[in-house]
């Protein structure tokens, strides 16, 4: 039997466009051997939700750099539960505050990372937390 | 002969002193490099410059190729404008900061939309949830105009505007004010940023596809150089291009070539070059390579004034001469130790100076954290009063001119613009380049090889791959109230609901006829805000109209 590659669906939430980060760990994470689904800008938490689902994706990396994070997390994780989809971690990154990193945390984003991240340690993360659905 | 012997000079140095001396003691690495690539010397000399003639690469400040400066006295005149770019919260909130820099130098104002305002939203629209006034002040129908510059006379300030899609909105707000407080068209300055081909290669904020978003960008040009001639209709940006992982080589090259894509617009619909050039202005960003940026700056007044003159057939001294705002590079700062930014930032905005801008930003140390506390803003503003009174950078007009090593880097990077601006004259113009995606290409690119070599300690950062201190001391930051949210959805609310269903109704009618028929939508704009008909009601019908822009997916 052949493991499945993890499939990781890179998002970007809301109206900000800052998409820089976004591209570069989509790339570095594709390049690591993982498979990668880019939305593109500008997506709702409910289309963001509705790829992860239909794409069948074991994780979704949401970049948020507008200081709207709070409600865009918190508004994924919710869809994702309603559509039993609950099992599909969310991690992200952006410019967070250490305190709103603490609260995503507690409702259950796996994890976060904040400017001057390498990409090698967000690579770690994937493949030492995140596994392939059967 | 002497030529020659300029350059034997130089191998003679390099074989008999040089070359011994790194054998006992070797230089430092094997790359010396600028930020761009650019391979470095140990050392210029007459040699680097022997084809290199005075009268056709520098000429005279206020003169064409307008290399040391676009004006002859520049800081000896004044200095540039100190602008700092501020906008969070209700308007309330941002006139407030406008007036407190005012209270403390600044000499313009910067204003700074929240994404809901860049992407044709009003605060009650569903898709503003959870940004409204994040990224700046929130704005949705001309009582928010009022707010914003309540107390603060039009005629008494420039102003200029960081929003592109619903530019034309903005702008027609800002008239419609005028007319309010009595101050006429031409007695108002300022620079609408107003720069949709950037935004389809970097900034990414956008409504419609690239030729209807130029139509409209054009129609305020055309508007401007009629009606409000003191105002900077677009403000052509290379800021985005460089954040978004350009190298200062594609910011210069990218940043001139949109510059002749909207005069080539212009031109196209019937424009007088000159009757509209004298008005474009600039914006680039100002990084960590204090050479290369200064170079860069030079550069950019070089091909500017030669391509519009020679390509253009521009006559006026004012077509040709580039005028630049600046800010220091975002992207350079970092979360980590992050009031080593304050270093960062004095030393760009130096380097900005020293290439002869128009007006500046200084970023705020913590503004990788969230938005400026009024702490961090004052830091930076006086970090440009520092350089303007106590070092004597500004006494003498562009004092490096003549410099082996910078004017053999604005030439190499003039030289190296040049070769991507003929690559994108050969796919068919700019716009066409940007929907094959090639400028969005050639940045991604730049912008993952700058992240594995910062990821590899190839390129060294301070404070984050080397000098790392394991425990770092908190510093405090700006919160917004949640509140603001809901405060900014109830007014519009308030507002809409006062207006007159069959007048909103007219106006957008209106608006949508001068779409489609090509007709100049400013005048129009101009009336429907003042009837309070909404930037989001405004940006639907340019929805309707033209049609959403959907992005090639590049990564």
């Amino acid at each position: 039997m052949t493991e499945r590659k993890v499939r990781v669906l890179v998002a970007k939430p809301g109206l900000d466009g800052h998409d820089r980060g976004a591209k570069i760990v989509a790339r570095a994470l594709r390049d690591a051997g993982f498979e990668v689904i880019y939305t593109g800008l500008h997506q709702t938490p409910e289309q963001i939700v509705a790829t992860a689902v239909q794409e069948d994706v074991d994780a979704i990396g949401l970049s948020v750099l507008s200081g709207a994070h709070n409600f865009l997390f918190t508004r994924v994780l919710e869809l994702l539960r309603e559509k039993g989809a609950g099992d599909i971690a969310v991690f992200g990154g952006g410019i967070i505050p250490q305190e709103d990193v603490q609260a995503l945390k507690a409702l259950g984003v796996k994890e976060l990372f904040t400017p001057g991240t390498s990409t090698q340690d967000i690579i770690r993360f994937v493949r030492d937390n995140i596994r392939a659905s059967v | 002969m002497a030529e020659l012997s300029e350059r034997a000079e130089r191998e003679r140095w390099e074989k008999e002193t040089y070359g011994p001396f790194v054998d006992r003691t070797p230089e430092r690495g094997l790359r010396f490099e600028s930020l761009s690539g650019i391979p470095i010397r140990p050392l210029y000399a007459p040699a680097d410059l022997e084809d290199w003639r005075y009268a056709e690469k520098l000429g005279y400040p206020g003169e064409f190729p307008f290399t040391r400066g676009p004006y002859p006295s520049m800081y000896r005149g004044r200095f540039w404008t100190m602008r700092m770019f501020a906008g969070f919260g209700r308007p309330e909130d941002t006139n407030a900061r406008f007036k407190y820099l005012l209270a403390q130098g600044q000499t313009g104002l910067s204003a700074a939309f929240d994404m809901p305002a860049l992407m044709g939203y009003d605060a009650d629209h569903p898709r503003a949830r959870g940004e409204v006034g994040k990224e700046g002040v929130s704005v949705s129908t001309l009582a928010d105009f009022e707010i914003l510059f309540r107390d603060i006379p039009l005629d008494r300030v420039t102003t200029s505007m960081t929003i592109n899609c619903t530019a034309s909105v903005a702008l027609a707000m800002y008239l419609a004010l005028a007319d309010k407080q009595g101050v006429s068209w031409d007695r108002i300055g300022g620079t609408m940023q107003n720069d949709m081909l950037k935004e389809f290669i970097a900034q990414k904020e956008w409504i419609s596809p690239p030729g209807s978003a130029v139509r409209i960008v054009v129609d305020t040009i055309e508007f401007c150089a009629q009606h409000v001639p003191r105002f900077n209709p677009v403000s052509i940006s290379g800021y985005h291009i460089r954040e978004a992982g350009a190298t200062a080589v594609q910011e210069l090259a990218f940043t001139l070539a949109d510059g002749f894509g909207y005069v080539d617009a212009c031109v196209t619909r019937g424009l007088d070059v000159d009757s509209f050039a004298p008005r474009l202005s600039f914006f680039f960003d100002i990084h960590n390579d204090f050479f290369e940026e200064i170079a860069k700056l030079r550069a950019a007044r070089r091909i500017w004034a030669t391509v519009m003159r020679d390509r253009f057939g521009a006559r006026k001294a004012e077509s040709m001469r580039l005028r630049t705002h600046t800010q220091t590079a975002g992207v350079s700062a970092t979360a980590q130790q992050p009031l080593n930014n304050i270093a960062r930032v004095a030393i760009q905005a130096l380097a900005a100076v020293l290439g002869g801008a128009q007006s500046l930003h200084t970023n705020s140390y913590d503004e990788v954290l969230a938005l400026p506390t009024e702490e961090a803003v004052t830091v930076a503003l006086r970090t440009q009063q520092i350089i303007a009174e106590e070092t004597g950078a500004p006494l003498t007009v562009d004092p490096l001119g003549g410099s082996y090593f910078l004017e053999t880097l604005t030439d190499q990077m003039e030289a190296q613009a040049m070769a991507y601006i003929r690559k994108i004259d050969e796919l068919g113009g700019i716009i066409r380049a940007i929907d094959e995606g090639y400028p969005q290409r050639e940045i991604a690119d730049a912008a993952y090889r700058s992240q594995l070599m910062d990821d590899r300690g190839e390129k060294i950062v301070v404070g984050v791959n080397k000098y790392v201190m394991p425990e770092e001391k908190p510093v405090s930051y700006l919160r917004l109230d949640e509140a603001i949210e809901r405060e900014q959805v109830e007014r519009v609310g308030r507002v809409k609901a006062a207006r007159d269903a069959a007048t909103v109704e007219r106006r957008l009618k209106q608006l949508a006829g001068a779409c489609q028929n090509g007709q100049n939508v400013m005048p129009v704009l101009v009336d429907a805000v003042k009837d309070y008909v909404s930037l989001g009601e405004i940006s639907d019908v340019y929805r309707q109209v033209f049609g959403l822009y959907r992005e090639p997916i590049i990564f």
